[in-house]
Order: C-alpha cells, then structure tokens, then sequence
C-alpha cells in the first residue's frame, strides 16, 4: 500500500530522515516509536505531502504523493490539533469533512452513531465551538473526523495522548478493529510502547531519523522495546 | 536588567520571523516611505517659518501655526489608527517568571513613546522651533513651545491605544474613531465649538506663560494612568483563558449549494466570517466603504474633477473585496495543513473566495445607486468600477494571497491580539486602487469620462473572460508555494 524509498529530509546540513526502503502492505496496523526529534512526525508529514522530501519519494497505493493529488481520497490523517477548524461545531466540522469525502448529512449521522460510546455525550449537540472543547475532546472529534469516508488510509499522530483512560481502551478497540475486519491500513505513532504493542502487528523505531528495528509483534516485543529504550536513555 | 532581557527578546521575535526574512523587499519599501516622510518633514520645519512670513508678513508665524494645531491633531490621530499598531509583547511566558507585571506594562508603553510616529513631527517642530530662536524669538518659551508640541504627540499616542482597544473589544473597527473625529471635525467646522481657536490659544497662553505646560502634562500623566490599568486587567491570564462559551446557533446555510462544488468552502467562509472577530469586522468597514463617496460627491471642489469617480468607485465596490482578500489564504492558516491534506483541489477552495468577493462587489455596487442622486455619471463609473473589481481585482488579490506567509490565529481571543493590522496591510491595497485610478484618470483627461468608464469596464470584461485561465495560473502559483505556506502557517507567531 505504502512504498517509501531512498527518502530523506535535510534541514540545511541536518538529515532529520532518512529511509532507503520501508514497504507497509495494505490492512496492516503499523507503528511508529522513537524518541523525541526521532522524525515520526517528519514521516507522517512527508507521507501527506505537507513538506518536501529531499530525496526521494512516497508512493501511496502507487501514487506519488508529491507529484499526484489522486491519492487524497482514500488517505485521511489526525497529526494536531491544527486539523480542527476552531469556529465550527463538531457536527459542522464533520460534515464540512464529509462533504469533502463524498457524504452526505444522512451518511455522517448514521456514521457518529457508532462513536457515541467513545464520546461520551461530550461532543455532539453541546452547541460549543471547537475551540471550545477540551484537548480531549479536540482529539475525540479529530480522530473521528479521520476515520469519516471509509479512507484506506488512516494516520495518527500520538492519538493516545490527552486521552482519558476509558478513551485510550476504547481507541485501542477501534484501531484493532479499522485494521482487522475493515482492511484499512493503520499508522500511528506514540510514545506509549504499552499502547502501541497492543494495537499494532508491526513496530519500527526510529532513531536520529533512521530505521534501527523492524518488528513483528509478539509476546517478547514489549520487553524488547523497553530494553532497547532504556538502553538508548544509557548511551 | 529587565530591560535589557526585554529589548533582548524582542529583537530576537522581530529579526527570527520568517516573516522578516521573506519580505526584505516589503520592509525595504517601508523603510523608504519613513526616509520620504523625515525628509519631507524637515524641509517643512526649515521652510515654514520664512514662507510664513512672506505670505502674511504681517503676522505672527508662530501664532499662525498654533491655529492649524487642531486640524495635524485629528489628521495624526486617524493616521495613526490606521498605521500604528498597539504595543505587542508576548507576555504569556513573563507571567510565571518573577518580572513585575508593572515593569512590563511600563516598559511595552514607554517603548512605544519612541516610535516612528512621535519622532516624525519633532523633524518638522524642532527646526521651525529652531527659526523662531535664530529670528530672536524668547528661548525659554520656544524650548516650552517645543514640548508642549512633543506633549502633544505623545497625547495622541497614547489616546490612540485607548480607541484602539475600545475599538477592538467593541468589534466596530474604525467606526468610533471616524464618527469622533468626524464629530469634532464638525462641530469646529460648523462653529458650534470652535477647536481650532480652543486649541490655539491654549498653546498661545502656555508660550505667554511657561508654567501653564503642566497642563498637557498632566493630560499625559492621566493618559498614561488609564493606559496602564488597561494592560494590566489584561495582563491577568484568567480574563484571556476565561471560556466565555456561549451557546452557538447553528445554522445550515443550505442556500449555498447552488454554488456547486465550492459550497462546503463557501459556508465554511461564511462561517469564518461571521464567528470571528478579526474578519467579521472588515464587514462593519462595508458601513464606511459605503459612506466614503459622501466625502466627495456634495463637494463641488470634485464636480469639476470627475477623474476621481473612477477611484471613488473602486474603493467604495472594492472595500470588502479589499479587506477579506488580502488576507486569503491566512484566514485559513490555523487549519491549513489539514486542508491541505484533505480531499479538495485548490481550485474550489479558491473558486469559493473568488464568489464571494464578486458576490461582496455586486452588493456594495447595488447598495452604492443612491448616490445616483449627485449625478448619472457616478453610477456610471461605479458600474465600471464594479466590473473592473470583479475581473481584474479580485484576480490579482487571490494572486498576491500565494504570497502571504503570515498566519492568523483566529482561535486566539486573547488581549495583545491584533495580527495583521498595520502598515503593511494598506500597503497591498495600493496597486488595487492606484492602477484603476491612473488607468481611468488618463483615460478621461485625454479623451473623456465615457470613454474612461468603458476602458475600465472592458479591462474588468476581459478578466472575467478569462476567469477560468486566470485561476488556473493563480492555482498553479498556490501550488507552487505551497510547501512554503505550509511552514509558515504552522509556525508560532
């Protein structure tokens, strides 16, 4: 599904990524970890053409992202924030989204009735703008609009952050779900080992911008992950 | 101590933005414009007193120049409001540092005691103060008279932040500043109070008796005083992070959806629009955009120059157009990189924009017939002017959008608020209405004013001919800047 190859991003004379080669199939629930300054979300940048690689390119279901827009219609993605528009209403800002995917109002009501649980009667009619809501709640409804249009590619980025404790296992349960029953491919990036061996079936580190571990994930993947970190945090 | 962190970190914002360093040729332009105005000041200082006395050489110079005293007042007070910005720091990380909210407060006001603004009249004051010492004048009241001049100054400075934020807290925009201007302008015009003689012979009575300068210094003094109280109930964090959340209706606006394909965008603008504060209020500029021909059409000075029809009607079809447009896309700029991602192509988003400032024009021009009453051929003109806003100008502004690398935060509805007002936004006004005016103005001087309205009107036909090829080059020029956008926009301001 996602074909990163040779790519890199220099700042001046700083290489803050570089990936010869990274393959994400399709359906594939991936995820991302690394320190900070690690290039996670340089990554998720580049894969939405929101900055320029250096070298190289990113192809999403073999479409170039930096030189075609065709691939926006099945992609979607949550990186901050600065995805919410402030002055609307979530219900506004969701069908503002849909519309732009192809839904009608009907659609996007059916659609928000599975979340009501993950909500938790916090989001829809409260008659408040965005910018209104809490961080949490930001999220909630961000990480909802992501998933509107049944996209077959999802990115989020630290979606586990700002969450409660009751929405962090109810995302966990969403995530598994997009990438087993529905075929969507999932990356997300997070700085929770427990929360992303969980989730994902695939994890990669990310160190100074490079590719240093490539995991299936299994029983042994947590503790290997810890240990590597807490070695890092020696060295 | 602190000072020196504050002028440390100010010099720091200014010189590290993104802003400064892409806009070299806007700030050289800036540069240019103060040089012209401290020359052109100068010379008038140096010239004033001897051409004073060669027209009227049996008068005082001095005296003569304390009665136009008034009218530099209101003249510098409506100049300043539109170019002067109120004094900006960004305090919200002080605010936990062990900084005395007093010293900061006092030091944001005194630094703007030194901007351009106050410095520029002392060219001209200084040296005509220094004629009046070298025609034997009395050095302690001209170095009094002096002062009471820079007192003046720094009055307005600081009456101007206090209409400024009362400007800004009441959503009116310029409304206030022109209807008390107006105000006094008129009452002293009409003699019901005469300001001018008010205001001349109290500087005549402070030169005659130096003591009375504490007058205007004590004006200062209350000035400041109120400036003052005002910064420091904003200076407290909860009045900015107090959620005033009220209730929103929600409306579907589902009339749009004969616009097509940019409708999302055009209730997503209309929206923009009227639930923020910075952009709603460049609709309340419609008001005076409306009433500006009033200001030439009754005038008979103008009936004999109707190459200023022309201008007239740019402006008062093209205000809105003005206002919204020159800040498109930064309206977007807080949710850019997600439309960005998003499924859409540039072209509705700025097929959107384009409706609805031709939409704005259309309005402004229907609203503007009444003034048919002061002649045919101000309708005529305004009709030309109306056409050439749609195709030429609302073209060139989605142009020079591709350009703007300053965000908005619209979500900020804290004090200190106030991007993207100041200089340089009138700057880009310039060639939408200067163009027009010069194209219009030869036109008509050397053949007439019909055939002048028809040349304006086909210059505004042949964009519109050419709409869907002019934006398809406007895309192409977003496009291609849109990584640099993207940056910019995301970066703190």
């Amino acid at each position: 599904m996602i074909v990163t190859s040779n790519l890199s991003k220099t700042y001046g004379s700083k290489t803050v990524l570089n990936i010869n080669e990274l393959e994400i199939p399709k359906g594939q629930s991936f995820g991302l970890v690394g320190n900070n300054g690690a290039g996670k979300t340089t990554y998720f940048s580049l894969l939405l053409d929101l900055i320029k690689p250096t070298t190289g390119y990113v192809k999403n279901n073999d479409i170039k992202v930096d030189d075609s827009e065709d691939w926006k219609p099945f992609t979607s993605a949550f990186i901050d924030e600065s995805f919410l528009i402030g002055y609307l209403t979530p219900e506004e800002y969701f069908y503002f989204i849909g519309e732009l995917r192809g839904q009608n109002k009907a659609d996007i009501d059916g659609f928000l009735t599975q979340f009501e649980t993950l909500f938790n009667g916090e989001i829809l009619q409260q008659k408040k703008y965005l910018r209104d809501l809490s961080k949490g709640n930001q999220k909630k409804a961000g990480i909802v609009a992501a998933l509107i249009g049944n996209p077959e590619v999802v990115i989020l980025d630290e979606p586990f952050a700002n969450l409660d404790p009751t929405t962090q296992i109810r995302l966990k349960e969403l995530i598994k779900d997009l990438a087993k029953t529905k075929g969507v491919t999932v990356l997300i990036s997070s700085h929770d080992l427990m929360h992303i061996t969980e989730v994902c079936e695939r994890i990669v580190v990310l160190e100074k911008g490079e590719v240093i571990k490539d995991l299936a994930t299994s029983e042994a993947t947590l503790s290997a992950l810890e240990a590597h970190f807490s070695s890092a945090e020696d060295a | 101590m602190t000072l020196k962190h504050f002028l440390n970190l100010e010099w720091k914002q200014y010189f590290r933005s993104s802003y400064w360093q892409k806009n070299m040729a806007l700030n050289m332009l800036l540069v240019f414009f103060a040089l012209y105005f401290m020359v052109t000041f100068l010379a008038l200082g140096i010239a004033l007193y001897p051409l004073l006395k060669d027209r009227f050489p049996d008068q005082d110079p001095l005296v003569i120049v304390n009665s136009y005293v008034f009218y530099w007042i209101i003249a510098d007070v409506l100049m300043r409001f539109f170019f002067q910005k109120l004094p900006v720091m960004s305090v919200k990380p002080l605010l936990i540092l062990p900084v005395k909210r007093s010293k900061v407060i006092n030091y944001v006001l005194r630094k703007s005691a030194l901007s351009f603004f106050n410095v520029l009249p002392m060219f001209a004051v200084i040296p005509f103060g220094v004629m009046l010492l070298i025609n034997d004048y009395p050095t302690v009241s001209v170095v009094v008279w002096m002062l009471t001049l820079l007192c003046v100054t720094l009055i307005i400075n600081f009456l101007n932040f206090i209409l400024e934020s009362v400007s800004a807290e009441t959503e009116l925009s310029f409304l206030p500043v022109v209807v008390l201007a107006g105000g006094v302008f008129a009452l002293n015009y009409f003699n019901i109070i005469s300001f001018t003689n008010l205001v001349a012979n109290g500087i005549n009575a402070i030169y005659k008796t130096p003591l009375l300068i504490g007058v205007p210094i004590l004006l200062l003094i209350v000035l400041y005083g109120v400036n003052f109280k005002m910064l420091r109930n904003q200076l407290f964090l909860d009045s900015a992070l107090k959620s005033k959340v009220k209730e929103v209706s929600a409306s579907n606006l589902e009339w749009t959806r004969k616009f097509g394909d940019s409708a999302p965008f055009m209730q997503l603008d209309l929206r923009l629009i009227w639930r923020n504060k910075r952009p709603r209020s460049s609709v309340f500029i419609l008001i005076v955009g409306l009433l500006y021909g009033l200001f030439f059409y009754p005038n008979p000075t103008y009936n004999e120059m109707p190459w200023i029809y022309g201008f007239v009607g740019i402006f008062v079809t093209g205000i809105f157009l003005i206002n919204f447009g020159q800040f498109v896309p930064a309206w977007d700029s807080g949710y850019y990189k997600m439309l960005m991602s998003q499924n859409i192509q540039y072209k509705q988003y700025l097929t959107s924009k384009f409706n609805l400032m031709a939409f704005s024009v259309v309005v402004m021009f229907v609203l503007s017939i009444p003034y048919v009453y002061f002649g045919w051929n101000i309708l005529l003109a305004h009709l030309a002017a109306a056409i050439y806003n749609i195709g030429v100008n609302t073209h060139v502004i989605l142009w020079g959008g591709s350009f703007n690398r300053k965000k908005i935060d619209l979500n900020q509805r804290a004090a200190f608020n106030y991007q993207g007002t100041g200089a340089v936004q009138w700057l880009i006004g310039i060639p939408l209405m200067l163009v027009p005016l010069a194209i219009f103005g030869a036109v008509s001087w050397w053949i007439n004013f019909e055939i002048a309205c028809l040349t304006l009107a086909l210059i505004g036909v042949v964009g519109i001919v050419f709409h869907q090829k002019l934006m398809k080059t406007i895309v192409g020029k977003y496009l291609t800047s849109k990584y640099k956008m993207i940056a910019s926009f995301s970066e703190d301001v």
